[in-house]
């Protein structure tokens, strides 16, 4: 080479060769992301990791919380554009499975051809239980406006108290769409936490006397009413609450192929194969939501909180509620049965389960559990479209 | 006298630990059943011999099925 520096050749006339090496490694480092890392991006990499974490190690929930631990991570990685509207793949899987309607009311279709009725069928005075635990929905709505949430924001918060994955998704969209995040994996995490937060609370508003009570045997339902349940309260809900149309119809439908037993085929697959497909996609744009400017925020503790609130109101009015409807029946009811009010099927009628085989081994609680658990779908279903009624 | 031990609620039996002949005592386990995911144990009702065994693991069984007599 001559003695003329560098910096005076044109740059067409040096061979591509003997370009410094360190001016290609920079303009190569240039293209990757390191350099854009936040640390709010790294804190959020160890959420995602928590939750995959959990998710793994302790099966929390792991169908949700796979994907949405996987999720966010991939939220927070730089120049990946994977949430940038019209062009990031995980933005259309947002765009046209959750914004669009479409996956929420799948998930519902799946879970109608999953849920059993007959329990609910066989002692239709435990509807109430499932009604009176969404108590904790409507208190911690009006509690979180008090604290300064916005009217639809705080729908979305109190929803969480339903233990509801699907129906909190598809309000929260609705309403307050940059809470999704945080508002669906509030609830999620605390469906997997039935089994510790509720039991304290049954301990406490119980006596030991009222947990051994058995229940008296169920009348036997016969096919046809599970037949025509989906069929008859799909017109009276809708006709009452027609904002809660797209969740109802697609749960009704799904577990009236159930009954009907001549479509073996569609009751399999909305079971199986649709469900598993829609879970995938459900969980992955909802973790990407979570970025970190979206996520860091201290509101974001309070929604948790708020959660957690909501649902322990919604355990302990369901208890509450089964005593009282102990002053006025002939047969006592169980009133351990009111915590299976809450919607985390069938989590909260397990747990039921176990606390009164507890207090009295040779008692079967499960299935009388199963007929407020299954009401408490309905029940959120119908929180969550009078919210949307009043709000949207 | 015999006693029936009947399946307490719907599922499947996932274990029987109950052979004809056998000497049980009450409250032994007698089945693993499993409904909603979720194993319940179903317990002899009284002391005695078992005389039969009308379920083998897998069977689907329905609430008030009799799932082996006590005698």
């Amino acid at each position: 080479m001559t003695d003329i520096p560098l910096t005076e050749i044109p740059l067409t006339e040096i061979p591509l060769t003997e370009i410094p090496m360190i001016e290609k490694l920079l303009s190569l480092t240039a293209t990757t992301g390191f350099l854009y890392l936040t640390p709010g991006m790294l804190i959020m990499w160890a959420i995602g990791i928590t939750l995959i974490y959990l998710a793994i190690a302790k099966e929390y929930e792991p169908l949700l919380l796979l994907p949405i631990g996987f999720g966010i991570l991939l939220a927070n990685l730089p120049l990946t554009d994977l949430m940038k509207p019209d062009e990031g793949l995980l933005w259309k899987f947002y765009h046209f499975g959750i914004q669009w309607e479409i996956i929420p009311p799948l998930i519902f279709l799946g879970l109608g051809a999953l849920t059993d009725f007959g329990p609910l069928l066989a002692r239709p005075s435990l509807i109430f239980l499932g009604a009176g635990a969404q108590a904790g929905v409507y208190f911690t709505f009006f509690f979180a406006h008090l604290m300064g949430f916005s009217i639809q924001e705080s729908a979305g918060i109190g929803i969480i108290g339903g233990a509801d994955g699907p129906t909190t998704i598809f309000l929260t969209t609705k309403l307050a769409p940059h809470l999704l995040g945080s508002c669906a994996v509030a609830a999620y995490s605390y469906m997997a936490l039935v089994p510790i937060i509720q039991p304290p609370i049954m301990k406490m508003l119980t006596t030991p006397e009222e947990r051994v009570i058995r229940m008296k045997k169920s009348r036997k339902v016969k096919p046809l009413e599970k037949l025509l349940f989906p069929i008859v309260s799909t017109l009276v809900i809708i006709l009452l609450v027609p904002a809660s149309a797209p969740l109802i119809s697609m749960f009704m439908i799904g577990n009236l192929f159930r009954e009907a037993k001549v479509v073996e085929r569609l009751t399999h697959a909305a079971q199986n194969e649709l469900l598993n497909i829609v879970t995938i996609f459900l969980g992955l744009p909802v973790g990407a939501t979570m970025n970190a400017e979206n996520f860091l925020q201290p509101r974001v503790i309070f929604i948790f909180c708020l959660g957690l609130f909501a649902f322990m109101i919604s355990t302990a009015t369901g208890l509450l509620l089964a005593k009282a409807m102990n002053l006025f029946l002939k047969d006592k009811i169980n009133p351990l049965l009111g915590a299976a009010g809450v919607s985390a099927v069938p989590m909260a009628a397990r747990v039921v389960h176990k606390m009164g085989a507890e207090a009295d081994k040779k008692n079967y609680l499960l299935m009388y559990a199963m007929g407020p658990n299954v009401a408490g779908v309905i029940g959120t279903v119908i929180a969550a479209g009078i919210f949307l009624t009043l709000l949207g | 006298m015999s006693e029936e031990i009947l399946a307490p609620l719907a599922g499947k039996i996932v274990k029987s630990l109950l052979k004809v002949g056998d000497k049980v005592e009450e409250d032994a386990e007698a089945f693993i059943l499993e409904a909603m995911k979720m194993e319940t144990p179903v317990y002899v009702p009284c002391d005695g011999t078992v005389q039969s065994v009308n379920v083998k693991v897998g069977d689907e069984v329905a609430e008030d099925d009799i799932l082996a007599v006590i005698e």
